[in-house]
């Protein structure tokens, strides 16, 4: 049986059908369930293999990207989430949802204290970028496998962390901004499109299952979605972040 | 209890917002200061509510401070501000009350959410300037700052109450008018900016006259919004006489309805009678297309104003049942490095306009959740106080959506759903009276609409489901947006034909204390109207409550006729219907043809190192140049459905000629074009070949892409000065006919359509200034398989390039002329519609289906050395051009701008088949179809003619600063 994956819709989500596409073609079984649906349990979350919270701007970014998303998680389902997570299932959250994870303390906990803020510049931005697969134990990607490419699309993206080298030695830097060439960004605009310490785009919890990441992998999950498949030029299909999830899903 | 709250960076983080300030005072004439510090800005809360200190503490905490990147500091009212340094100047920016602030509404409900409940709050921010002068940071303050439209602002702290309107006289005013003459109709009309004319008000006398009582306050503006030129277009349906004898029967029934009739697409399903215009997609979908104007609004506050226009435009979408999916944005504003001492009074800077209104078009589209896929900015110094916003929206829905509605009922719910009712938009043509309010204040700074995209999204989702909740088909009987004019609008239109009882006690508002007319006529944000069965409420308001969207049940519809509004006991307004929506008398315009342009065909000439640099000057011209900037702060990528994007090529940054999005992947390869044509310079000297010249770019740029000829939609939004000035009616009856020509010579259909008319500045010595006549025209485009669409850089060295339609020396409002200033050039010809691109287009369609097609882009502004250069630049590659095969003028090979032209690399390979193909169809329809070879692609990075030669870097450096 294909993984039950729910997707979270908070008000101003807005890439809960982008991701649930993703997860369909990576043979998961999503549904997106409005967070009222969770409040009022017409939904449970145990009941299901996978979370994942997707890009947007719930409630319209106030008070900051993603923090009134991670009170609702820590108002009405705290102990759910913590849950599901020390269960070890897989749980994804992209751009806002990355936001969420971040505020609501789930990522990138340890004893790490870390946030996501404005951009270096100061403004959204939507571009394409590279990212280099790096912890060996989020169980959403493979390091070693080409770079992902994908676009960014935010404006609060700069993750901040105070002991950053720290979080990269316990393995929790999963994914990085590149150069096209494969080698870190380097803190390079625009290859790192907004400042993050370590050029990190992506971390894992300390058991790997949960990853967040500002770029959209759910963008690229056909090849007519990258900028240069006219030019036979496109690679670093991103759906494997989905598949490798699911293969993980599977096997929890 | 009142706090205030002070949310700062902590001294170790980059304080990134200020930079951005740093980058804005360029706009009132002053150059960055290279200290980051110098300005900095904290966050100001004001909080009231019967909480403790150590409540307001924990709520700070939780809600208004990150504690990596943040610290914050809090104290009761009231309290003496504190004493500053000495070489410190701070002020404090705060909205007006009443002013919608998404971020207060936010954090009322995420206090009530963690137990520490606020009963009012606002936000306010508060900038630290170090080595200014009082008189800098005073300039800085009034002119970046804040906007006195919905802002004001205070040396070191803002003074502040919490906002608790009184309530204005609910009672409505009977206005005596069936005695007055002529002139006194016209003071009522005047004092109380309905914007009607004499004409009309003397039908509404005669109507109550024979009522025998007096209009009340209420029914007068309803009356003046009904037939307001917004709603009704009173300048497209008048009768129309030109100076020559001739009369036309309305520019709309004879030049654009009868274009589409004659055009008779089958694939068109709705055409000008919608919200948006309506074609078929697939044998299960169908595709929605409008663009609206909001340009006014955007004049004043520029960030509301096109955050409204396309949070308008969008609601479009949705009343027709389909679901948005992509938005569009052409921007017409003054040349950005206007000084400022050409300001006219009033009139905000262009810079400042434009950082404004992007920002907005940003917020909006990005919150939605939708793409901002195509757009364009134009600049001229006539735009100065008249900007242009042209915001445009696609919906998608499955055809058993639009096809459920079957119009209002007898006996059906009047349901209002989405935002709150408040002032907003109150002042405009419907601001009845300056004595409404003894705080005019209050009420000018809340009149300024300001958008809530979370709450539209709220409404969309609503839409998604209720659109097809029954077996595919609406819950609903109709649907309409609640734009301007408000309730009075939306309820009446969607009433023409059976009448309705509405009570307005029952409307949710975003503040107490408004009086009966505001409710009927506010134009607040986020508010569709929808007629429902009474047996359907219940289950729409369970979808509404899934999304916390809020439902208001106003009424039924009647089936008498009567448009019955009343407030408590009182009736407000009681109107006939039929006199509502036809009453109106039909004007009789006057029109003076314009002159047939006095051309001279003497060119000059310039030498070879005069024409390289008209090319790089070209280049750099704003209107040219590279819009990445801008394009960036818009989500193209949302959704997913973005398959051919605003920037292509190698580094992402070359300029495409339309978007290609295939909304139903993967199940479906079809997807369709987006593009659009504007030329305001041809406008000024052939306003009849202005219309070629935007229609046959718009259809020239989508079938660049792949979007099949035979399958492109076409909308028109006209942006002019008073049509009561002759001449300048006489413009738009020409610029319509030529509509109606290049139309029907594409077979386009129009399918929607807009008129933003009075766009003129009345200055302080009385003149008036108009636009530049403005018709923009945006297609939409059918195209069959996304996986055929082409982008335009180029792709492999030796390619040949061909060169499709016919260069003449057609300069006429090109930019080369503007550019130059030459009475040669701009005597010029304005660009023809040429007789053989319909049928190029066609056979270049299908050249591309046949896999021939490497590379293709347009040639439009600047002509081909521009498209040329723009080829090389998105690939890094180089051309080498045969100007002489072209045109045996160097300057017209280059920079003329005739139409229906395209640059097209093809593979070597299929070279030959493809020009034998042009040949062939040129045979089998009897005229010769232009298609040659004219150069070749380079691995050598430069841009090569036997005159001259440009390296690369040097066209990247010149497109990527405009002048």
């Amino acid at each position: 049986m294909n993984p039950k994956a729910l997707i979270l819709h908070a008000n101003g989500t807005n890439r809960d059908r982008d991701v649930a596409h993703a997860l369909q073609l990576a043979g998961a079984n999503p549904e997106i369930v409005h967070i009222n649906q969770l409040r009022r349990a017409e939904r449970q979350l145990a009941d299901y293999h996978m979370l994942i919270a997707p890009g947007g701007f719930s409630y319209g970014d106030a008070l900051g990207a993603g923090r009134l998303f991670a009170l609702d998680l820590q108002t009405f389902f705290a102990e759910q989430v913590t849950a599901f997570v020390a269960s070890g299932k897989p749980v994804l959250g992209i751009c806002n949802g990355f936001q969420v994870l971040v505020k609501a303390g789930i990522l990138p906990a340890g004893n790490f204290s870390a946030t996501l803020t404005h951009n270096q510049r100061g403004h959204f931005e939507c571009r394409w970028v590279h990212l280099l697969p790096q912890s060996s134990q989020c169980v959403w990607i493979r390091t070693g496998d080409a770079p992902l490419q994908c676009p960014v699309a935010h404006g609060e993206g700069r993750f901040v962390c105070e002991d950053a080298p720290a979080l990269a030695s316990q393995q929790q830097i999963a994914l990085r901004y590149a150069l096209p060439d494969g080698t870190p960004a380097n803190g390079q605009y625009p290859a790192n499109p907004n400042g993050s310490v370590l050029d990190i785009a992506g971390v894992c919890n300390p058991s790997g299952n949960v990853l967040g990441l500002m770029p959209h992998p759910e963008n690229h999950i056909w090849l007519h979605q990258h900028p240069n498949w006219t030019r036979a030029s496109a690679n670093g299909l991103a759906l494997s972040l989905f598949q490798n999830g699911v293969r993980y899903a599977n096997q929890c | 209890m009142l706090f205030r709250v002070l949310v700062s960076q902590k001294h170790n983080q980059q304080n990134s917002l200020p930079l951005n300030l740093q980058k804005e005072l360029c706009t009132i004439g002053w150059s960055p200061i290279a200290n980051q510090q110098a300005i900095t800005r904290q966050q100001v809360y004001f909080l009231q509510g019967h909480l403790t200190a150590n409540q307001i503490e924990y709520l700070a905490q939780k809600l208004l401070c990150d504690p990596i990147t943040e610290q914050f500091l809090f104290k009761q009212l009231p309290e003496p501000a504190p004493p500053l340094n000495a070489d410190e100047w701070v002020v404090e920016v705060g909205y007006h009350a009443g002013v919608t602030d998404n971020t207060a509404n936010q954090l009322l409900r995420a206090a009530e959410q963690i137990n520490c409940p606020l009963t009012w709050c606002a936000t306010a921010q508060r900038y630290t300037f170090r080595g200014y002068t009082a008189q800098q940071v005073q300039t800085i303050s009034e002119k970046l700052l804040c906007n006195p439209i919905i802002q004001h602002w205070a040396w070191n702290q803002l003074p502040i109450q919490p906002y608790h309107p009184a309530a204005l006289p609910s009672a409505p005013e009977i206005v005596p008018i069936r005695a007055l003459d002529a002139e006194a109709l016209l003071a009522v009309s005047a004092q109380r900016r309905l914007s009607l004319d004499l004409a009309e008000m003397q039908a509404i006398q005669s109507y109550y006259l024979a009522l025998e009582r007096e209009p009340s306050d209420a029914e007068l503006e309803t009356l003046a919004q009904t037939w307001s030129e917004h709603c009704v277009h009173k300048t497209f349906k008048a009768l129309v006489q030109t100076t020559d004898g001739a009369a036309v029967d309305g520019l709309l029934k004879t030049y654009l309805r009868a274009a589409t009739q004659a055009i008779q697409a089958p694939w068109v399903l709705s055409a000008f009678v919608d919200n948006a215009g309506v074609i078929d997609f697939t044998e299960t979908h169908e595709l929605s297309f409008k663009v609206e104007t909001h340009n006014h609004p955007s004049a004043i506050e520029p960030f509301g104003g096109a955050n409204t226009g396309l949070g308008g435009v969008i609601r479009d979408t949705l009343g027709v049942s389909h679901i948005p999916i992509a938005c569009t944005d052409v921007l017409c504003f003054a040349p950005q490095n206007t000084p400022h001492a050409e300001l006219p009074a009033g009139v905000l800077h262009p810079q400042q306009i434009a950082q404004g209104v992007i920002a907005g078009i940003e917020d909006y589209g990005n919150k939605m959740g939708l793409p901002t896929v195509n757009g364009a900015i134009y600049y001229d110094a006539g735009y100065l106080a008249n900007p242009l916003v042209f915001c445009g929206s696609v919906g998608l829905a499955p055809k058993s959506a639009r096809n459920g509605h079957c119009g209002a009922q007898v006996g059906d719910r009047i349901i209002s759903i989405g935002g709150r009712t408040g002032r907003d938009g109150l002042r405009g043509a419907t601001f009845s009276s300056m004595e409404m309010t003894a705080d005019t204040g209050t009420v000018a700074g809340a009149s300024v609409q300001i958008g809530d995209p979370i709450t539209e999204k709220g409404t969309l989702e609503v839409i998604r489901l209720a659109s097809t909740a029954l077996q595919g088909a609406p819950i609903y009987h109709a649907i309409t947006d609640c734009g301007a004019g408000g309730y009075s609008s939306a309820v009446g239109e969607m009433a023409a034909e059976l009448g309705a009882v509405v009570t307005l006690e029952t409307i949710r508002t975003k503040y107490p204390g408004l009086a009966a007319w505001e409710l009927w006529l506010s134009e607040a944000q986020e508010r569709l109207v929808l007629a429902v069965a009474p047996t359907q409420v219940a289950q729409l308001s369970e979808i509404c409550n899934l999304y916390d969207v809020e439902l208001t049940d106003l009424g039924y519809f009647s089936g008498d006729g009567i448009l019955k509004v009343q407030h408590g006991q009182q009736i407000i307004v009681e109107l006939s219907c039929n006199f509502l929506h036809n009453g109106i008398p039909r004007r009789t315009l006057p029109a003076t043809r314009p002159p047939e342009p006095a051309l001279q065909d003497k060119l000059p000439h310039y030498s070879p190192t005069e024409l390289r640099e008209w090319c790089l000057a070209l280049l750099r011209h704003p209107n040219i140049a590279s819009k990445e900037n801008v394009v960036r702060v818009y989500d193209h990528e949302v959704g997913g459905a973005t398959v051919l994007k605003p920037l292509v090529g190698v580094a992402q940054d070359g300029p495409a000629d339309a978007a290609v999005l295939a909304p139903l992947l993967p199940t479906d390869w079809r997807g369709f074009a987006l593009s659009a044509g504007l030329n305001p310079q041809i406008g000024k000297v052939n306003p009849y070949r202005m219309a070629f010249s935007a229609i046959d770019e718009a259809v020239r740029n989508a079938v660049a892409v792949g979007a099949d000829p035979a399958r492109i939609a076409i909308l028109d939004n006209f942006c002019w000065g008073n049509p009561r000035n002759p001449e300048r009616l006489g413009t738009l009856l020409a610029t319509c006919e030529g509509c109606y020509t290049a139309a029907l010579h594409y077979a386009t259909p129009f399918i929607s359509g807009k008129d933003s008319l009075n766009n003129e500045y009345l200055d302080n010595q009385g003149n008036r200034h108009a636009i530049p006549d403005t018709l923009l025209i945006s297609a939409i485009g059918i195209v069959p398989d996304v996986r055929k669409s082409v982008s335009m850089d180029l792709k492999t060295p030796g390619n040949p390039l061909f060169l499709l339609g016919q260069t003449l020396p057609e300069f006429g409002g090109s930019h080369l002329a503007w550019l130059t200033a030459d009475p040669a050039l701009q005597n010029a010809p304005a660009p023809d519609l040429p007789a053989s691109a319909p049928a190029v287009y066609r056979q270049l369609h299908q050249a591309m289906q046949n896999g021939w097609v490497a590379a293709c882009h347009d040639l439009s502004e600047g002509g081909l050395a521009v498209t040329a250069a723009e080829m090389c630049i998105a690939a890094r590659l180089g051309i080498q051009l045969q100007l002489e095969r072209v045109h045996p003028e160097a300057l017209v090979a280059l920079f003329a701008e005739s139409n229906g032209r395209l640059l097209v690399e093809v593979p070597a390979e299929h070279a030959a088949q493809f020009a034998a193909s042009f040949d062939a169809a040129g045979n089998r329809a009897e005229h010769n179809l232009p298609c040659v070879q004219i150069g070749q692609v380079l691995a050598e990075p430069l841009l090569r003619t036997h005159l001259f030669e440009i390296p690369l870097a040097e066209l990247l450096a010149e497109w990527k600063t405009p002048a």
